[in-house]
């Protein structure tokens, strides 16, 4: 705000700057401490880490704890289908959102709001749990790789986000297209996609990250089929094991010699799961900050 | 809306969408409508060899034994306090962050803190509740800071106690999303016209007036229909943490409705009681979202629909 109209700060406004400054340099390290530890941990030494105290170094430094994660088979093989759901089904919910909402945003269509409503509908009424299953597995869904990206395609949330911005670009682009002979397909792909690329990025960013974390549709429908477990399940496994143990080191996994830990080995597994979120997110915070907005201010 | 000529014509212009919306209304008929049907099995008892026309009708028993049953009074109240809890909590901190980082008057820094703040989101609730577990471990951070300090005699196992379970949630929850579920607050508050802060420093008022009369005044509305959105999801408030980070110990108060349909339903096999309880929690959701949505209109907000 402009300088001239207060001089000189009153005492109250101070005191103000202090205590907010340190609400959010708290608010910071509650945020960052909890990770930086556990990247601390994963570098230390199992045996050594059961004493506490490691803070956001790592004592006795070891790479043990991540030879040991990228030595189980079933962390590489939860790996190559963590990144082949997310891949897959990325690209699939954005297809499918983003011809959806290009439907529903084109003004002359005929059932535009009968097929808005059908879909607005399923955001509050839903089967539930048990009868989802059984769904699944009548289709033969569950037990194979499809199950993590067929069923939930169609987000109604994103799909409100891109009909948002796709109402927002000016009619007469279409309107000329058709003129110049383009049918609804080409002008979807030729003349709207190239423009809802922002919107794009963040709709296919919230599927992706959705899609990386989640883990409890492994336990449902793939908990018995081992091949298609996914990282985040894997890492799941590791820290009931830490749970159940108390913390402890009281078997410390293969021979003391191996010095590494449920603990740390779980410290290690969580570096690794959400190394790729830690290293993208950052240059793609414009696109979800612009996402979040159009979908809950607008709408 | 004014009546149209559907002539043969338009239709065979508009053919490309209808395709799509033909199969877009068969997809959403599989996935999201058959699921309903599904609801039958509550009111069976529901064998899979038999189908869904071969099992044997039993009218509301399920229901009848599912509210006669004291464990699931028991994750109904769970389930709306942990709800509520986190409900409060993370609005509450979510708006007062927003308004303090938005008194910060250094770009970077301003920039610097929100990005650290949008983390968490980003995070599985596994990974989440693992750095929880080891913050709060025995040999965790928590516990040596509240030794060292001398509020604690020794290390406490927060995780045995079942007063700390829904305020541990509660946190987890805050911790999470308070970054994430600002940036709609901060996104409304720069819409904000900054010729009202000058009028309100002309009147000799400081930040601390600035905030009360026009930064939360201006965001209401904003509030409101979060609020409306978010009041029908408090029954969905919370599945993955409580399963995490629940254990024996304190399973009166950390099984949530979820939980319960989850156990019943897929341990037991019970499919009809697990459906019941689904639908129980379903129809509470949309009673819900109307009455909140009632009430905002009620009270001159703008509400959702």
């Amino acid at each position: 705000m402009s300088k001239q109209w207060k001089p000189k700060s009153s005492l109250g406004d101070k005191v103000f700057v202090v205590c907010n400054t340190i609400f959010l340099a708290a608010f910071v390290i509650i945020t960052l401490y909890p990770v930086l530890n556990t990247v601390a941990l994963s570098f230390n030494n199992g045996i050594d880490a059961v004493r506490g105290g490691i803070h956001l170094l790592p004592r006795v430094f070891t790479l043990q704890n991540y030879k040991t994660v990228l030595g189980q088979q079933n962390i590489i093989t939860g790996a190559y289908i963590s990144v082949a759901r997310t891949v897959v089904g990325t690209i699939l919910a954005l297809a499918a959102n983003a011809l959806l909402a290009y439907v529903v945003s084109r003004k002359r269509f005929l059932f535009r709001s009968q097929l808005s409503l059908f879909w607005v509908i399923t955001m509050y009424v839903s089967g539930g749990m048990i009868p989802t299953l059984i769904l699944y597995r009548n289709l033969g869904l569950t037990g194979t790789f499809w199950v993590y990206v067929i069923p939930g395609m169609i987000s109604v949330f994103n799909m409100l986000v891109l009909r948002t911005y796709m109402m927002g670009l000016p009619e007469g682009l279409e309107e000329s297209a058709q003129i110049d002979g383009a049918n609804d397909f080409t002008i979807f792909v030729r003349i709207i996609s190239p423009l809802c690329k922002p919107v794009y990025a963040t709709v296919a960013l919230f599927v992706a990250v959705g899609q990386w974390n989640s883990w409890f549709d492994v336990m449902l429908y793939n908990r018995m089929n081992t091949k298609y477990t996914t990282l985040q399940y894997e890492l799941m496994k590791l820290l009931s094991s830490v749970m159940q143990q108390g913390g402890s080191a009281s078997s410390a996994g293969q021979g003391a010699a191996a010095a590494v830990t449920p603990v740390t080995v779980r410290a290690a597994a969580t570096v690794v799961t959400m190394l790729p979120i830690i290293c993208l997110y950052p240059f793609l915070q414009r696109y979800f900050v612009a996402g979040m907005t159009l979908g809950s201010v607008k709408e | 809306m004014k009546a149209k000529r559907i002539s043969w014509k338009e239709i065979k212009r508009q053919k490309f969408l209808m395709i799509c919306t033909a199969c877009f209304v068969v997809y959403g008929i599989i996935f999201y409508y058959l699921p309903l049907a599904g609801w039958i099995m509550a009111f069976q008892n529901y064998k899979p060899k038999d189908g869904f026309l071969g099992s044997e009708f039993v009218g509301l028993e399920k229901f009848k034994f599912l509210f006669s049953d004291a464990t699931f009074l028991q994750v109904i109240r769970n389930t709306l306090a942990m709800g509520i809890l986190n409900l409060v909590a993370t609005f509450v901190m979510a708006i007062v962050f927003a308004i303090l980082l938005n008194e910060v008057r250094l770009v970077v820094g301003k920039k610097l803190v929100q990005t650290i703040s949008y983390l968490p989101h980003f995070l599985s609730w596994i990974i989440v509740t693992g750095i929880l577990h080891d913050a709060l471990s025995s040999t965790g951070v928590v516990n040596e800071l509240l030794t060292n300090w001398g509020i604690l005699d020794g290390p406490v196992n927060f995780f045995a106690n079942k007063s700390y379970f829904w305020p541990i949630v509660a946190f987890a929850n805050v911790w999470k999303e308070t970054g994430w579920n600002a940036i709609v607050y901060l996104a409304a508050i720069t819409s904000i016209d900054p010729g009202l802060y000058e009028a309100v420093t002309i009147d000799g008022g400081g930040r601390w007036a600035k905030i009360r009369h026009i930064t939360l005044p201006s965001i209401k509305p904003t509030i409101m229909i979060l609020l409306i959105m978010n009041i029908g999801n408090v029954l969905n408030a919370g599945f993955e943490v409580q399963y995490l980070l629940g254990n024996g110990l304190v399973k009166s108060v950390s099984d949530t409705i979820d939980i319960y349909t989850l156990t019943w339903g897929i341990s037991q096999n019970d499919y009809s009681l697990g459906t019941a309880a689904g639908i129980f929690k379903s129809v509470v959701a949309i009673v819900l979202i109307f009455a909140a949505n009632k009430f905002a209109k009620r009270n001159g907000e703008q509400g959702m629909f």
